[in-house]
């Protein structure tokens, strides 16, 4: 049998080249905090790192969450088909 | 010059018929056309139009074209070519020519400048697009179709009532602001609730998506909840109450979203969520706000529909849309793959990408009038849509673990559609002008500077992070093979269940009841065949006998009184 034509994201160095990128453009932006001088329109955002830090944090609430609800929610496929 | 005065609803229903009668790429160039040159012909239309119709008394306006209109107008217009364009390898008669009925009734939905024929394209809209629905022709499919339709008839009656009220109170059929100080005003608002999917009213668009045609559900994303949303910005601009029922719908489809393993549902929870802004804009009611509200609609429809022309593809191609049967497709699928990561971004609001030039205006309107914890929370979904929408989509389809599918690119007027929807996704969110000077209200926002590019690109980068973070700690909730219930539980399990219960009692008592009253009426008959029968007590002497006993009494009692008399 013929060996399948390797992909792009079969290789880990990609992949992690990939996520070194995301790394690096992550603490260049939270570098830029402390450069950027911003107009402010609520107090939170003096916070230094508020954005960055909301991200973070936001989306892994969500997805804890998620993870609680899903506990309440999760039913079997053909739950309503079922009799 | 009359031609001015041609409602745009009539060319899509002429389309209609004319994809009913053609056949083969003559129908292709022909819906294609006949959409373009209502598009062309709107575009070219020179100022407001009011067209108006005497009917039993009161002054129908079957088409009003003015600056909150006609932006809806251009957009449905953008849909309708798109969707059509997308759909133009399925041979199915059915679903061209519902599609087409669909998308005029949204139009002329968004054009009608009173109550009645805005009633009379709202039941419309529901019909014509059940069929997207029924299209797909499973019982699964038909089942969802017909909860679908009695949901969306029932927001036409309510809407029917609640319009008969008020025109009873005011003598007035026009559609402008209508407001909730009545009973009409709350009938109304609860009719196009329902349409714009409020919390609670929401699942039959969570049910119904991912049950349609491919090519159905991109119809159906674009046009039922924008007309909603339409509507909402025409009769409750300003209403205090959508700005709370608007930060809802943002916030709790993203929690559904992450979870769900159906990636067509993943993007009806996010439209839901989207949805929730543009509400929540009209809550707010300055014009910004509202100026954002449009503008979110507008770039909503397009990258919505892109998502759903992808995901469309796939189960196309595929045959499935769950993420635990698909994963990996980039392989073979890369210009589908790339088109719907321009979605992707545009729903996520990168800067340069168009849903970041709209979301932001009511981002910054919420601030401005001192929403904080309003503000906060969009900023919170905000990071959500790219969780679930920016990331999961493309993520699960064309990445994650390998499936072993190895398919091909979809075919061409799919590509092309695709296409030619991100091309406007980028092309709006690098020039937003285009799309500003659309706007109704002319409020006046630069969405590139240097604070606010620099937030977003912050925030959404960071979520990014917690993503790669979650996954590579293997704390992110698998893809697993499951449904998650949802409001529809209450009518599909619930209250199936309830009444079950009811009548089961009432039968019971019914027939406890009824045994007893049998028994009573057994015991009663026994006791008088017991006086009754030849051996019971009043049968025991014979009816001579009794003659003479009874004529034996009464002779003793006159004779006992005529002695008591003579004294």
């Amino acid at each position: 049998m013929q060996e399948e034509k390797k992909y792009f994201f079969d290789k880990p160095r990609n992949i992690s080249a990939v996520l070194y990128t995301l790394y690096i453009a992550c603490g260049l932006l939270l570098l830029l905090d402390f450069i950027v001088h911003r107009h402010i329109v609520h107090h939170w955002e003096e916070l230094l790192g508020f954005y960055p830090i909301y991200g973070f944090v936001g989306c892994t609430a969500i997805v804890l969450g998620s993870k609680v609800l899903r506990v309440l929610v999760q039913r079997d496929e053909d739950y309503y088909e079922r009799k | 010059m009359w031609l001015a005065e041609l409602p745009s609803f009539i060319p899509f229903f002429l389309g209609a018929l004319i994809a009913l009668l053609a056949r083969g790429h003559l129908r292709s160039f022909l819906m294609l056309a006949i959409v373009a040159l209502s598009g062309i012909h709107l575009y070219l239309l020179p100022g407001d139009v009011n067209v108006t119709l005497p009917f039993l008394g009161y002054e129908l306006i079957p088409y009003r074209v003015d600056a909150l209109s006609v932006v809806f107008g251009y957009v449905f217009h953008i849909a309708a070519f798109i969707s059509i364009l997308f759909s133009l390898h399925v041979r199915d008669t059915v679903q061209h020519v519902s599609g087409l009925l669909y998308a005029g009734s949204a139009v002329g939905a968004i054009f009608a400048g009173d109550l009645i024929t805005l009633f009379v394209f709202w039941e419309l809209l529901a019909v014509t697009s059940a069929f997207l629905v029924w299209a797909q022709r499973t019982e699964r499919a038909y089942l969802a179709g017909l909860r679908y339709l009695i949901i969306q008839v029932l927001s036409g009656v309510i809407l029917l009532a609640g319009v008969i009220i008020h025109v009873q109170k005011t003598g007035s059929i026009a559609f402008s602001i209508i407001g909730i100080d009545d009973l009409a005003g709350w009938l109304i608002l609860l009719a196009f609730g329902i349409k714009a999917a409020f919390p609670f009213l929401h699942t039959w668009l969570t049910e119904t998506y991912p049950e349609a045609t491919p090519t159905g559900t991109v119809f159906l994303s674009a046009f039922t909840t924008k007309t909603a949303i339409y509507t909402l910005a025409r009769g409750f601009p300003g209403t205090e109450l959508l700005i709370y029922v608007g930060v809802t719908m943002a916030c709790f489809p993203i929690f559904y979203a992450v979870i769900q393993n159906d990636l067509r549902k993943v993007l009806s929870y996010s439209l839901i969520n989207q949805l929730g802004f543009m509400v929540c804009g009209i809550g707010i009611g300055t014009t910004l706000a509202l100026d954002g509200a449009v503008a979110h609609a507008f770039v909503h429809i397009i990258y919505k529909s892109l998502l759903f022309m992808s995901m469309g593809a796939v189960l196309y191609m595929t045959g499935k849309i769950k993420a635990t049967d698909i994963g990996g497709l980039y392989k073979t699928m890369p210009k589908t793959a790339i088109l719907c990561i321009i979605g992707a971004a545009s729903i996520s609001a990168f800067p340069l990408f168009s849903g970041f030039i709209a979301k932001s205006m009511i981002l910054s309107a919420a601030i401005k009038e001192g929403h904080t914890w309003i503000w906060f929370a969009l900023l919170l979904a905000s990071a959500g849509v790219l969780k679930h929408a920016g990331i999961q989509i493309p993520y699960f389809a064309f990445f994650a673990h390998d499936s072993g599918i190895r398919t091909s690119e979809p075919p061409k007027n799919m590509l092309l559609a695709m296409t030619i929807a991100a091309f406007l996704c980028l092309a709006i969110g690098i020039y937003p002008k285009v799309l500003y000077q659309l706007l109704p209200y002319a409020s006046i926002y630069n969405p590139y500077d240097v604070t606010h590019v620099l937030a977003q690109t912050q925030l959404l980068f960071f979520a990014m992070l917690a993503f790669v973070w979650l996954n590579l700690q293997g704390v992110y909730p698998p893809e697993i093979r499951a449904i998650n219930i949802d409001a529809e539980w209450i009518y599909r399990r619930l209250m199936p269940r309830l009444l079950q219960n009811i009548f089961t009692w009432v039968w019971q008592q019914d027939k406890s009841f009824r045994s007893a009253f049998i028994t009573r009426l057994n015991v009663f008959f026994d006791y008088l065949a017991q006086l009754h029968y030849p051996i019971g007590r009043a049968f025991s002497i014979r009816p001579t006998g009794n003659m003479v006993m009874w004529v034996a009494v009464l002779l003793a009692v006159y004779m006992w009184l005529l002695l008591s008399f003579v004294d």
